[in-house]
């Protein structure tokens, strides 16, 4: 049977196909959004790119809170009587037809004036008028046609987020001068003695002074607070040479110019500093639509609803919860706060917090924990604790996520700037007494000299340039790291660690195997037609996974809450459920199981285990002959013996895992000198990703957010883990690499130096061409690695 | 008075129009979004013939 796809969304039709205007939709909402849009002349939309809609969500009551003036007031960022401005994060931006569809906002309604979206970020900036409209109504017209903004605790702070641009306008002043230097030294390359050259030479000279100011003290000024910060903590960085180099370029250059002794080093300086700071913003590659720093916050809701002591509801900020308030959770929404159960039926989700992989009833008079989310229907609680001091938000207050990764761990830059300095030191004075004794008139000219030359630019431009590229090249097959430093850092591990719900398990899919006596064709039309019409979770997944069926009307149907559910066809009668509600004892304690009998015999079970992703064991078997592998989960130990058949033996299995307990595994084991990769998706392993020498999140859709970590992972990629590992490994190799050739270059420079002929035209060939030869060097090989990851990747 | 001043002068001059261009375009933020432009300088045509639609319809109903 050929599906049909909705027109709107994209999605299969399944069942039901509604027809409109000759086209077909999947639901009603992804109608209601054809017909708004179709009303309204922009049909453009679909024009566009095929199927770009989403299915708008049930938002009924959800956004109540938008109303609060105070809510209001730290979510727009402009807010005049009449005007406001606001930025929303819609997680959906994803094509053109976005862009153009949120732009046009004002057709829907016509008191926004103007609508600007940022794709990189995926986000949509609305000028409103206020006293005709309400952030409300922006809001709900944005989730009416599928765009719903995503609003989390974490907007909910003071001031303003500034841009830093420094390092773009430090590196067009040193582009600007740089250029502009060059045009002026030119001239007096060629050295002759004419006499328009001598007449101007000292205006070109002074200008080019003027022009390398801003250069050396406001463009370069970063290498000389790093330097004395290095220098202070006893680290000689690769600061430190390039400090010198500028500083001795910049001072020597002056002096020779103010007593006519030459025309001075302008030219290698501003190109040295232009360089420097291209290699910077090269390696600053950010992907604005994902963070790496984010905590509990970006996960809990702005305000919940609270019900006052007279019955009303209102909206409450989650920061003003008090103990005893009494909270209203609706379907889908997240329990904020610690709290008791007071009444409706309860089935948390408790997968992102604990890492337990079902989903548990709870009754009236049960604690809830903050951060579960609610599947089914409205709840009331009550509230025990605050926020900030709920189970899982105190996870934050440890130490860790306070510390920087990247302070204790020495890059391979700055491990060779350690000897190369001392190298260049100890040449310099070796030079320079030896020229006292031959030439003093030339002994500080070779000083300086050495010092010029040997400034480490190619050295420091290695690095930068190679992680640089890779991050793109990384970024392309959707693994997306934070920055060059953690590149270095997955190359040097030894041991990698997994969680298992949601890491090595996949959400969508679980498997169910069956036991007992096997179920005739009739009975196994009468379990699926059973199973078709109860909303539990267990029986939606158990539906998914029995064969097709004929549909059968039934005579009876009836579901018994937390027991199971009965139904009859003509003669026949089926009981599924729990083992004591089919009349039998429960055997495994720790799968989840349902149980089945017809006609009053009991015939046999469904275990459920998970489903694990593809090539899970193949990557296991290819990681485990270099690193240590372990499996630290926070479930119970159900799929043990599982997990034993899938993975290579040596793999260490640890169930039962708190939160704290994967954080201290991590700390002891680094102390015992592991390097650790910690692989992980939900909030229970941020403390354990935080901790690690490098924490990758494993994201099934990189839209939703994944815990603070150093890089993100796509799920379809997960195979893929060790080709980005090896990949790591040889990007240290090409670094090494060009650290050869680099010092090659400065052995030619050095040659120069020491023997005294160090001429400004010598200075100004070997460093552009230094620095341009490595740039070159870098690309060219990390994109042949690129190359090989595509291949492997694709395959 | 010789040429080249008044040469030299006009091309720093020059250069520093263009630099301060580039700072002003840095301030007012055209560096921070660099992809969202070249898409939306593609619908304008799209938006010309939308308007138009829109009137002839009015005109109609």
């Amino acid at each position: 049977m050929e599906q049909t796809t909705c027109f709107h969304c994209g999605d299969n039709c399944n069942d039901l196909i509604i027809a409109f205007n000759e086209k077909s939709f999947c639901c009603n909402g992804c109608k209601t959004v054809y017909e708004i849009f179709s009303e309204n002349d922009l049909t453009c939309y679909y024009d566009l790119q095929n199927s770009p809609g989403a299915i708008p969500k049930e938002i009924e009551g959800k956004y109540d809170f938008l109303s609060q003036k105070n809510i209001i007031e730290k979510l727009t960022e402009f807010n005049d009587e009449v005007i406001q401005i606001t930025t929303l994060y819609i997680p959906h931006i994803h094509c053109s037809s976005c862009i153009w569809i949120l732009e046009n906002l004002n057709k829907l309604n016509s008191n926004i004036t103007s609508s600007q979206v940022n794709f990189g970020k995926k986000t949509v900036r609305v000028t409103y008028n206020s006293t005709l409209t309400s952030l409300k109504e922006v809001v709900l017209l944005l989730s009416s046609i599928g765009y719903e903004p995503y609003i989390s605790l974490d907007d909910f702070k003071t001031g303003k987020q500034n841009v830093n641009r420094s390092l773009i306008y430090k590196l067009g002043i040193a582009g600007f001068a740089f250029g502009n230097v060059m045009f002026l030294s030119f001239p007096e390359y060629f050295e002759v003695g004419e006499f328009w050259l001598e007449k101007y030479k000292h205006l070109f000279r002074w200008l080019m002074f003027a022009f390398s100011l801003p250069v050396v003290f406001y463009a370069g000024v970063d290498y000389f607070i790093s330097a004395y910060k290095g220098i202070n903590s006893k680290i000689l960085n690769i600061d430190v040479p390039i400090a010198i180099g500028i500083a001795v370029l910049f001072i020597r250059s002056t002096i020779e110019i103010s007593f006519d002794l030459g025309s001075g080093f302008f030219d290698s300086l501003t190109g040295l500093v232009f360089f420097l700071l291209l290699g910077k913003f090269f390696q600053q590659k950010t992907y604005s639509f994902l963070s790496f720093e984010r905590d509990y916050k970006s996960y809990f809701p702005i305000a919940v609803t609270k019900i006052t002591s007279e019955g009303n509801e209102t909206p409450i900020q989650v920061y003003n919860i008090k103990k005893g308030d009494r909270l209203l959770i609706r379907n889908e929404e997240l329990i904020p706060v610690d709290g008791i159960l007071i009444n409706g039926k309860a089935r948390i989700d408790y997968s992102f917090v604990t890492g337990e992989s079902e989903s548990v009833s709870k009754i009236s008079g049960d604690k809830l924990f903050a951060g579960g989310k609610q599947t089914s229907g409205v709840i009331e609680m009550e509230a025990l604790k605050s926020v900030e001091q709920s189970y899982l938000t105190q996870l934050w207050s440890n130490d860790v996520f306070n510390k920087n990764k990247e302070d204790g761990f020495t890059n391979l830059t700055n491990t060779i700037s350690k000897r190369f300095t001392i190298a260049v030191l100890s040449i310099a004075i070796i030079a320079t007494s030896f020229w006292l004794y031959t030439d003093a008139s030339k002994a500080m000219n070779v000083f300086t000299a050495v010092l010029i030359i040997a400034c480490p630019c190619a050295i420091a431009l290695s690095a930068p340039f190679t992680f640089g590229n890779l991050l793109r090249i990384f970024g392309k097959q959707k693994f997306y790291v934070k920055n060059a430093s953690v590149i270095e850092q997955l190359a040097s591990i030894n041991t990698i660690i997994f969680d298992k719900t949601g890491t090595i398990t996949s959400n969508k899919k679980s498997t169910a195997n069956y036991e007992g006596e096997s179920l005739s064709h009739s009975e196994e039309v009468l379990l699926k037609n059973t199973l078709r019409g109860s909303n539990h979770p267990l029986s939606r997944t158990l539906y998914n996974i029995l064969d097709e069926h004929n549909i059968i009307s039934l005579n009876h149907f009836e579901e018994h809450l937390g027991k199971g559910i009965e139904a009859s066809h003509n003669k026949d009668h089926i009981k599924i459920g729990s083992a004591s509600y089919v009349g039998t004892t429960e055997t495994s304690v720790l799968n989840t199981t349902v149980h089945i009998s017809t006609n009053n015999h009991y015939k046999g079970k469904y275990t459920f285990y998970n489903s694990y992703r593809k090539g899970l064991s193949e990557l296991f078997n290819k990681l485990k002959k270099h690193y240590d592998l372990v499996i630290l989960s926070g479930d119970n130990e159900g799929e043990l013996e599982n997990l034993k058949k899938l993975l290579p033996s040596k793999t260490k299995l640890i169930f039962n895992q708190k939160p704290d307990d994967k954080l201290e595994y991590i700390k002891y084991h680094q102390t015992e000198g592991a390097k650790v990769l910690m692989i992980g998706d939900g909030l229970n392993d941020a403390g354990a990703l935080a901790q690690s020498n490098v924490g990758i999140a494993i994201s099934e859709n990189i839209n939703v957010f994944s815990p603070a970590c150093d890089a993100v992972l796509d799920a379809s990629k997960f195979k893929h883990l060790n080709t980005f590992i090896r990949a790591s490994k040889s990007a240290i190799k090409i670094i090494k690499w060009s650290f050869v050739l680099s010092l090659i270059y400065n052995i030619i420079g050095l040659y120069f130096a020491v023997t005294g002929q160090l001429a400004p035209v010598i200075a100004a060939i070997l460093m552009p061409l230094s620095s341009i030869s490595i740039v070159v060097f870098t690309t060219i090989t990390t994109n042949i690695l690129g190359k090989k990851i595509r291949l492997k990747s694709n395959s | 008075m010789s040429v080249i001043y008044i040469l030299l002068s006009i091309s720093i001059i020059v250069a520093i129009v263009f630099f301060i261009a580039f700072i002003t375009a840095v301030k007012k933020g055209q560096f921070d979004d660099s992809y969202t432009p070249s898409v939306r300088m593609l619908f304008d045509d799209e938006l010309v013939k939308d308007s138009s639609n829109t009137s002839i319809k009015t005109k109609k109903d």
